[in-house]
């Protein structure tokens, strides 16, 4: 899949859905048990996102590196209420000062 | 709709403005990390502009320029940029009660459906500040994606070698923001930890992208086992203003 794909598909399916909602009978997809997958679903795939992108080096094996350091200091900063932006701007710091310093 | 509704006084539109703008703008910063982690993945300048307008759903956005960051493949990327999005169907659901949008006016109301627009929305006591709501804060959040999507991008390729700024620590950060809202029941908890663990067994035994699918299995199971704590899944916050994108 060559990455306009990648990004067109997204796209498209990601249109489809918001206007599905749109068109649908209200019945159809009202039920308790949905609700609760829709709400779910974001929760475990950022999960698995941060895990995987935090501890998998090429090929997918577990590694520890400069990054793990940076999500470290980006979780401490939501801790102490950090806006976005500056969560991510000091994960990014921390790991590239540890890799100027040789490290990770 | 056939109801009358009485019109919004001055001081009510006014509020309901300021919230779509403050919502826009907290937003719309999001898009500057987003730009620039997009052109690292190696997305140019136009596919990184197409994610921000025709996409328009900043979950959904990170994990495809994430995923393919990593090395995985496009269909996981599509599978799991749509699984993301799957939540903005039932914004819609609820919207299009609240709305009742018909015509081309739909299709524009269906693309401005993110976490955001529908938090704001939902959030009035009003029907008339309701719509106001959600197509003010839709409209803001889109410009100023949009436009910080730009600026993030230009910034990110004036940077060049992603690691030695330490962007590839910054995707798993973004991720942490976006999920840490989303946190606040015990049940959201228990998925996140399952998830992330999932997620790591699964990865070295399998091409990049799979592993996030796996573990979305978790979400699906959460969901349908009677859950603990009903009310408090938090599909919507009612202080939008901390949210990040969707």
């Amino acid at each position: 899949m060559t990455l306009w794909t990648t990004v067109l598909l997204a796209s498209g399916l990601a249109f489809a859905l918001k206007f599905l909602g749109y068109v649908v009978p209200h019945q159809l997809l009202d039920g308790p048990a949905l609700s609760r997958v829709t709400a779910m679903l974001p929760v475990a795939l950022l999960s698995a996102l941060v895990a995987v992108q935090t501890f998998t080096g090429s090929g997918g094996g577990l590694t520890l590196d400069a990054r793990a350091a940076g999500v470290a200091v980006a979780v401490t900063a939501l801790l102490l209420r950090a806006p976005f932006l500056v969560v991510v701007i000091l994960a990014a710091a921390t790991a590239a000062t540890l890799r100027a310093l040789g490290w990770g | 709709m056939p109801i009358h509704e009485p019109a919004l006084g001055d001081q009510r539109r006014k509020e309901v403005w300021r919230q779509c703008l403050s919502v826009g703008v907290a937003t719309g910063a999001y898009a500057i990390s987003f730009g620039a982690l997009s052109v690292a993945a190696g997305l140019n300048l136009w596919q990184t502009i197409a994610l921000s307008t025709l996409l328009f759903s900043g979950a959904s956005q990170f994990a495809v320029v994430g995923i393919v960051a990593a090395g995985g493949s496009g269909a996981a990327a599509v599978a799991t940029s749509t699984l993301l999005g799957l939540r903005n169907g039932l914004y819609g659901l609820q919207m299009s009660r609240l709305l009742g949008v018909s015509g081309l006016r739909r299709v524009a109301a269906a693309q401005l459906t993110i976490d955001e627009s529908t938090a704001v929305g939902v959030a009035q006591p009003e029907r008339s500040a309701q719509r106001l709501g959600f197509w003010g804060t839709g409209l803001a959040v889109f410009v100023l994606w949009n436009l910080l999507t730009i600026l993030g991008a230009v910034v990110g390729n004036a940077l060049g070698d992603p690691k030695r700024f330490g962007l590839d620590a910054a995707a798993p950060a973004a991720f942490c923001g976006l999920l840490w809202p989303r946190l606040r029941s015990g049940d959201a908890r228990a998925v996140a930890a399952v998830s992330a663990v999932i997620a790591l067994v699964v990865a070295p035994h399998s091409p990049a992208g799979i592993p996030v699918l796996v573990a979305a299995l978790a979400a699906i199971v959460a969901g349908l086992l009677p859950t603990r704590e009903p009310d408090d899944i938090g599909t919507l916050s009612t202080s939008p203003d901390e949210e990040p994108p969707g």
